[in-house]
């Protein structure tokens, strides 16, 4: 009896999937899905190295110093941080004195009251304070963005794939929409107040190329020259930094652990012969 | 109950002997997992996972009740306290990181046991209660890991929340007030994170409890074997310590290699990226996926897309997915042949290898974007699936002959050395 109403159950389901593989596989022989612009022309991210890489990559001191300075520079001016605080830039070779200073200068102050009034104030940063973006909420932040919104970059790095290499690519990958593109699918010109990316997913977004020319942020030491790849470099960097702060650590135990376990393990192999030794299986 | 010839618990200490006439639970250890319970001499490296899958279910509880020290189950601050785990509480990521992927491990190993328990016709007489058993805890687990998913209140755990309960709403006229009253609310919200929370604290110990009772069921009529012989004499058997301690010791060093790699050094390599987007009711994600576990099932959810009379093609998936587990809970009595192990059924070996094949074909369509050929892909395979449980494997119970099946275990033992 089980065996029977499974074979209807088998035949109803199994059939019905049949037909409908059959009816979707026509119909994808007969009209295969028309290319669109995003198939033909999004390009997958840059190869580029960092030293983070790999099983025991670390990050680069130097290189996080000069994208934090980008970060500062240009991105801060639409870019929020919110879930790095200013101390925690003490990690990537800041001192004490020197992180306080970057709080107190930095230009987004602090939500506050009047200590006096009670009446809604501003402050200057704290070290222990997050870094704050420009806008006050969401409804500010399109407003002044041609109602896009620009996302907080404090995880921006681990949420799309690829992070690192992606936002290289994106910041040093703006170009002129191709005229091969505009050819094949005029109506997929680039529409006003968007700017034509082939490395974003929709071809064309919001923000406009934000590292322009060369030298525009000047760098402490001169050395390595501030070109638009450069900096997008740097300013990957230290992105994937701010998205993964433990990451050094974490490449550090892992070493230890796995050594560890290697050596338990080998001896856990050894006892498990030597107990079996004289049982044949 | 056991075999006649298992070791019996003769505690020396006076403290041992006190304790053990007003609560044997060193007698009980010792029966379960001690020297007291007589194992098959042959078990392979199969046999280990179900060990594996309790180590796994205590790292889960124990990273899960520290992270819950530090966790907020409310909708505006349950992303941000998972950052603050991250970056601020001590070793924070590497608890988080822990749970995120045990979770994944905890899968990869019971897989492997359910499918062992497949090859081996583990589900057969007279163990089919530890089968059910097991279906009942791998039920549990997946409502688990899909509760836990939604805590990070992250893009795909609120979208993953909506459409799994949504799939609640597919039922005819009562469908949309259950889904509501799932998640107390029209749309997942806070109501939907704390209950989820409140569920993923408790279920884990539900599950503990099951596993008691799958142990319990196991040790009536003691483990199956890779001959599926059963054992005859005691020189068929070991004791389960030291034999198999020594050997679940092993098998646990090398999970642990396994995990620890994947823990510290490609942490996020399972998980999706959308998860690290806070949660927005106002932006859907281009491809909502499950994780990877639940890719096989989601391809059956999906590959109906054909209405079937007044029948709509979305109950139709519905259905199948949860068919689509429900029908193992009869395959004791749909596979009716004799012999338990595929090393003696030349046919059935085939077929299961076929089914391996195409639950990875699933599996990887389940991840895929829901768009052709990988719809029409996932269809032949979900229709593979039904027929193999619900058709072929009965069909073949009936027609196959089997190879001949060695004396006892030991002969085989001895068989195999010469
Ligand atoms: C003039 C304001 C402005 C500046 C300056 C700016 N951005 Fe943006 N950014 C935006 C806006 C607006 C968006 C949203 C784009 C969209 O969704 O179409 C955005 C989006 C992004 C994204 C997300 C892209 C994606 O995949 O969704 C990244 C990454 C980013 N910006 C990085 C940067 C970096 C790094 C800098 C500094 C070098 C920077 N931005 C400077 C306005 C700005
Ligand atoms: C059957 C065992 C369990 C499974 C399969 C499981 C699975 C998961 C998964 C998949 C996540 C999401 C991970 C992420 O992406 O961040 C999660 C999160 C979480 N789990 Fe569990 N879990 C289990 C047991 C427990 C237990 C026993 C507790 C403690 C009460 C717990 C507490 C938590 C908490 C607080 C979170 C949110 C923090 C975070 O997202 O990392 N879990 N769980």
């Amino acid at each position: 009896m089980v065996r029977l109403i499974a074979a209807i159950v088998g035949l109803f389901f199994s059939g019905w999937l049949l037909v409908s593989a059959v009816l979707g596989g026509t119909a994808y022989i007969s009209e295969p899905p028309a290319a669109t612009a995003e198939s033909l022309f999004h390009k997958h991210p840059k190869e580029v190295e960092f030293s983070f890489e790999g099983p025991l990559g670390k990050y680069d001191r130097a290189q996080l110093q000069r994208g934090f300075q980008v970060y500062k520079e240009v991105c801060s001016a639409c870019h929020g941080l919110a879930q790095v605080a200013f101390r925690d830039l003490q990690q990537i070779g800041y001192s004490e004195g020197a992180v306080k200073k970057i709080a107190a200068d930095w230009p987004n102050q602090i939500a506050s009251i009047d200590p006096a009034t009670g009446e809604a104030a501003t402050r200057k940063a704290l070290p222990t304070d997050k870094i704050a973006g420009p806008y006050p909420n969401d409804v500010a932040a399109r407003a002044a963005n041609n109602n896009a919104l620009p996302p907080d970059l404090s995880l921006i790095a681990k949420a799309r794939h690829e992070g690192p290499a992606y936002l290289y690519s994106l910041l040093s990958g703006y170009e002129a929409q191709p005229a091969e593109l505009l050819k094949q699918f005029p109506e997929a010109k680039t529409p006003n107040g968007l700017h034509y990316n082939p490395y974003f997913a929709t071809l064309n977004l919001a923000m406009p190329q934000p590292l322009t020319s060369d030298g525009q942020v000047t760098y402490a030491d001169g050395n390595p020259k501030p070109t638009v790849d450069q900096m997008s470099k740097d300013v990957a960097a230290f992105l994937t930094w701010a998205a993964e702060p433990k990451l050094e650590n974490r490449h550090r135990t892992g070493l230890g652990v796995l050594i560890f376990l290697l050596m338990a393990t080998g001896l856990a192999f050894m006892s498990y012969k030597s107990i079996w030794a004289d049982k044949k299986h | 109950m056991s075999f006649p010839w298992a070791k019996e618990y003769k505690p020396q200490n006076p403290v041992m002997q006190w304790l053990d006439s007003r609560l044997p639970l060193p007698r009980f250890v010792f029966n379960a997992v001690g020297a007291g319970y007589p194992v098959p001499r042959n078990l392979n490296y199969f046999w280990n996972f179900g060990v594996l899958s309790g180590a796994a279910l205590g790292i889960q509880i124990i990273t899960g009740i520290i992270l819950a020290m530090h966790f907020a189950a409310n909708g505006a601050i349950a992303f941000d306290s998972v950052e603050h785990i991250m970056r601020d509480v001590n070793s924070g990521w590497l608890l988080r990181y822990a749970h995120a992927n045990g979770a994944s491990m905890f899968f990869i190993v019971v897989y492997l046991h359910i499918f062992r328990g497949l090859f081996y016709g583990s589900y057969k007489a007279p163990r089919e209660m530890v089968w059910l058993l097991g279906l009942v805890i791998f039920l549990l687990m997946m409502a688990t890991a899909f509760m836990g998913y939604v805590l990070p209140w992250g893009q795909m755990s609120f979208w993953g929340a909506k459409v799994i309960t949504g799939l609640f709403g597919a039922i005819p006229l009562v469908g949309e007030p259950i889904q509501t009253w799932l998640l107390g609310g029209f749309a997942p919200d806070n109501a939907a994170l704390n209950r989820f929370f409140s569920l993923h604290y408790l279920l884990p110990f539900v599950i503990a409890g099951v596993i008691i009772l799958h142990i319990w069921a196991l040790h009536i009529p003691g483990s199956s074997n890779p001959t599926g012989v059963e054992v005859k004499s005691e020189q068929d058997t070991v004791p389960f310590h030291p034999y198999y301690t020594a050997k679940d010791g092993f098998g646990l060093g090398v999970f642990l290699i396994v995990f620890a790699i994947l823990l510290f050094f490609a942490p996020n390599y399972l998980g999706h990226p959308d998860n690290y987007i806070p949660a927005n009711p106002m932006s859907t994600p281009a491809h909502i996926v499950p994780e990877w576990y639940f890719w096989p099932f989601y391809a059956i959810l999906r590959a109906f897309t054909v209405d079937f009379l007044f029948i709509p093609a979305k109950l139709l998936g519905v259905i199948a997915m949860f068919a689509s587990i429900l029908l193992l809970f009869f395959l004791p009595w749909l596979d009716n042949s004799p012999v338990r192990s595929g090393h003696y059924r030349p046919l059935f070996r085939q077929f299961f290898w076929v089914l391996c094949v195409d639950v990875l074909i699933l599996g990887y369509c389940g991840g895929a974007p829901a768009a052709e050929p990988f719809v029409m892909i996932s269809q032949v395979a979900a229709a593979y699936y039904f027929a193999h449980f619900l058709i072929i494997l009965p069909i073949i119970s009936k027609i196959e002959k089997p190879a001949p099946l060695p004396a006892s275990i030991t002969e085989a033992v001895l068989a195999k050395q010469a």
